[in-house]
């Protein structure tokens, strides 16, 4: 490890609090990515007549459990239950319910408040919220990662270009991004929204048009004033090739510009996909969103469980993400004191 | 009593590497209208010191001691009264007059506010004063500059102005923190000059704070030699230079460059000449950008280098030298015939030239900007050795890098070490070495010692010439410093505003320089009157 890793690795560390929303955030982020196991409406494992299954990972249908149809069994149901467990057992997941599970036995109308059943309640349509918000984070994170893998890639290829070749190319890229930045973003996407029906695709791919410009600035002009460092003056007189020199003395002081802005794009991808499935332009009906979330807890004022659960967890998300953003900066701040 | 008595000052930083005491038990004092001079290199403490004689050391630093100025004690007075002090009976003169004034406000606005400060002065005596004081400090055409921005000045009238402001409540004493390293030399004799006279038309006590061992020598009463947070000697002028007692101040003392260059081949072929070499950058205007005239960076420059040998290039800042040396290693535009070896080298494509490359190389003069912070010193000089000799595998590369890294004097050891870990000298050698590696015919050294301490700048220059003597290499030796060309090249050209003024053996300009402009530089480097 070279020791400007080992300085910003402990430049990092001392930002306690960026340190610990770092652990909090993965931990999250790694319950979340084992969804299917922690909130499913099916046994992760059982048994049946001496037989192993995992209907979490394949389908089987009722006929395999001595049912009558073709279709997956309903092991929420309680005759497929009285029938599995006659003759074997199942071992649930802590939360029996998936993002669209419904349950049809709350005891008052939807959206019913939380109880030992639905901890945190259900939303509008019966549906329990804790499920939604551990698939809803995923896909939000998820969301945000990959929209700020891809701008990053994106922003700073453009930045490079710019930087890179200078004059006209530079002159006229940066006019076409002025005017692209001021394309309606929001008014774009409710128009694309009535063409086709977004799914997490073409909403990653629609914001990714508008999001990559948040890092070419930085790197271009990271990349203009690289041109003139003496040690790329000096890699010139040794006959190193143009190429190699951006690649080799250039970018990597690019990207470690780069590299403080990319949490922000991140949170703003969050916050971007929030936005929409809260305006309804987002996601398909029916996915786990925590806009959506939002919305219902705003439709319905005399559920305080929806709005409060929804508001914290983004909340607490951002906040997560802007900390460790925070000490991504420190890390990178070459003035920062080593204490 | 002494104005200033400075008595066991001790300033103490705690960081994570434990304590680092940067000025140690150090005792001074200034008497009435005496130019005392701080002498001593990077980081001995010396500016720290001055520093914490008016309480403005960094918050981070602990401070023990005493400093009486007139009697009062400054450590441990509060900010109220420190003030009072401050820009009225101590004032300083910094060492960047670039950043020093505030760009966005008139001089005659800034001069009125330091003078608004201490005195009440009804808005015509303000008048009347600024333009007295900067008739005091010589600034030209001093009537029609006050409504000047800091930007339509050049480097030594604006530091002309700051001297004007720090004088401008008549101090008992003046701090001036290395006050001419920043011009050139023309203009460093005559601020020092100013500041001379100022000393004994005012009565005025100054505190000196250089490295530069001949403004010492030429202005200062006394002396006080730092090395390390320590004063190792102090006395009088004279007797410091003529006895030094101290071993560092003696060390100090012989590493002015001196010495003549090496003896070489009367008839040596020319390794690199050119003809009419021109550099010209057009200046555009208007909104089409037409091209209404051009910069003469480099005007009609006939030289030539002959093998072993080296030539000066002198001239201060914007005198072309540089873009000179850059544009002999094709690495500008310019246009002229350039001849290397026998090949003529103007014509050829960036690709033809490539493999030219090797046999050119170039040295910089910061040794802090010049060197990739994230490579490994391996990598850094490897670099050019895979593009140039592809074919060699890591072992003969590692025994290459090896040699070389001896030959500039530092050890095959260092190599998988970064950059900062150096010092300011073994990151020169460091560049040398990467420039050496590729076994070169000519190297362009540009400014090599200018940003180094004095002791170590005459080590680059010996290293320098155990190299020359040892390759039989060539070099431009590119520098504003008369004194260090003196002890190296054996040609010298003068450059003034893109041309050159004068140019022949080095012996015989600094003994009969034709030119009024070359005697002006010599005349000023070597602070004769």
């Amino acid at each position: 490890m070279s020791p400007i890793t080992r300085r910003r690795l402990h430049l990092f560390k001392a930002n306690r609090r960026g340190f610990y929303s770092l652990w909090i955030f993965l931990a999250l982020f790694c319950l979340s990515i084992f969804a299917e196991l922690i909130a499913n409406d099916k046994p992760i494992i059982m048994k049946y007549k001496g037989e192993f299954y995992f209907p979490v990972f394949s389908m089987y249908t009722e006929k395999t459990f001595g049912g009558d149809f073709e279709t997956e069994a309903s092991y929420r149901d309680n005759f497929m239950i009285e029938r599995i467990t006659a003759d074997g057992w199942m071992v649930w997941p802590p939360i029996r319910y998936n993002y669209s599970t419904i349950n049809y036995n709350t005891p008052t109308p939807n959206p019913s408040p939380p109880s030992g059943e639905n901890l945190l309640g259900t939303d509008d349509q019966g549906r329990d919220v804790v499920a939604r918000l551990i698939y809803g984070f995923r896909v939000s994170v998820l969301f945000g990662l990959l929209l700020t893998f891809f701008s990053s890639i994106v922003g700073v290829l453009a930045g490079a270009v710019q930087g890179y070749f200078g004059g006209w190319t530079d002159l006229l890229f940066q006019r076409f991004i002025e005017i692209w930045s001021g394309l309606p973003e929001l008014f774009l996407l409710i128009i694309l929204a009535s063409i086709v029906t977004p799914n997490f695709w073409w909403l990653l791919g629609i914001l990714l048009l508008f999001t990559w410009m948040s890092l070419t600035h930085v790197v271009r002009a990271e990349f203009l004033r690289a041109r003139n460092f003496d040690y790329v003056k000096a890699a010139r007189a040794l006959g190193v090739s143009e190429m190699r020199i951006m690649v080799r003395h250039v970018l990597p002081n690019a990207l470690v510009s780069a590299m403080t802005y990319i949490p922000f794009v991140m949170s703003g991808g969050v916050t971007a996909l929030t936005t929409l499935d809260f305006l309804g332009f987002g996601l398909p009906p029916g996915s786990a969103s925590l806009g959506e979330l939002l919305l219902q807890g705003k439709s319905n004022p005399q559920a305080p469980w929806l709005g409060f659960t929804g508001f914290f967890m983004i909340a607490g998300m951002l906040v997560l993400i802007i900390f460790i953003s925070e000490a991504v900066r420190d890390a990178y701040d070459p003035r920062k004191a080593v204490k | 009593m002494p104005l200033l008595n400075v008595q066991n000052l001790s300033l103490t930083f705690t960081g994570a590497y434990g304590k680092m005491e940067a000025v140690r038990e150090i005792s001074f004092s200034i008497a009435k209208g005496e130019l005392l001079a701080i002498v001593g290199e990077s980081g001995s403490g010396k500016s720290l010191s001055a520093l914490s004689c008016l309480g403005l050391q960094p918050a981070s630093a602990a401070i023990s001691g005493n400093v009486q100025f007139d009697g009062k004690e400054m450590i441990g007075a509060s900010e109220a009264e420190l003030r009072q002090i401050r820009g009225r009976r101590i004032s300083m003169v910094f060492q960047e007059p670039m950043t020093a004034l505030n760009p966005l406000h008139t001089l005659g606005k800034q001069m009125a506010e330091i003078l608004d400060l201490h005195q009440r002065l009804t808005p015509q005596a303000t008048r009347e004063r600024i333009l007295e004081l900067l008739e005091q400090v010589g600034l030209a055409h001093f009537k029609d500059r006050l409504d000047a921005f800091p930007h339509q000045l050049s480097g030594g009238e604006r530091q002309r102005v700051m001297i004007a402001m720090a004088i401008a409540n008549r101090p008992d004493l003046l701090i001036a923190d290395e006050p001419t390293t920043a011009v050139d030399v023309t203009v460093q004799a005559r601020i020092l000059k100013l500041l001379k006279e100022l000393q004994h038309s005012m009565g005025m006590a100054i505190l000196l704070i250089t490295h530069d061992l001949t403004i010492v020598r030429r202005l200062a009463d006394r002396v006080p030699v730092m090395s390390k947070g320590q004063i190792v000697e102090q006395g009088a002028v004279a007797a410091i230079f003529d006895h030094p007692t101290h071993p560092y101040t003696q060390h100090l003392l012989t590493s002015e460059p001196k010495g003549s260059p090496l003896p070489a081949e009367p008839n040596a072929k020319p390794v690199i000449s050119c003809e009419g070499l021109r550099v010209y950058f057009p200046i555009k205007k208007g909104f089409f950008k037409k091209t209404v005239d051009y910069v003469k960076a480099v005007n009609d420059v006939t030289i030539s280098v002959p093998e072993g040998t080296a030539l000066g290039v002198v001239g201060e800042s914007g005198s072309g030298k540089t873009t000179l040396g850059f544009a002999l290693l094709r690495l500008i535009k310019s246009t002229g015939r350039i001849v290397f070896v026998g090949q003529d080298i103007h014509t050829l494509q960036t690709k033809q030239l490539r493999g030219l490359r090797k046999q050119m190389q170039v040295v910089f003069q910061d040794p802090y900007s010049s060197l990739n912070p994230r490579m490994s010193i391996r990598q850094i000089i490897e670099e050019g050795l895979m593009v140039h000799f592809p074919e060699k595998s890591e072992d003969e590369r590692t025994l290459e890098l090896d040699t070389i890294l001896n030959d500039v004097g530092l050890t095959p050891d260092m190599k998988d070490r970064y950059p900062h870990e150096f010092s300011g000298g073994q990151r020169q050698r460091i560049s040398i070495a990467r420039a050496m590696v590729l076994r070169p015919r000519f190297i362009v050294l540009d400014e090599p010692t200018s940003a180094l301490d004095l002791s170590v700048q005459a080590q680059i220059i010996d290293l320098l010439k155990s190299l020359q003597k040892k390759y039989g290499l060539s070099y431009m030796f590119i520098s504003h410093d008369l004194r260090v060309v003196k002890a190296i090249a054996h040609q010298i050209i003068v450059m003034h505003k893109g041309i050159v003024v004068e140019q022949g053996d080095t012996a015989h300009i600094f003994a009969h320089p034709a030119h009024e402009y070359t005697r002006t530089l010599i005349n000023a480097a070597f602070m004769k009157d």
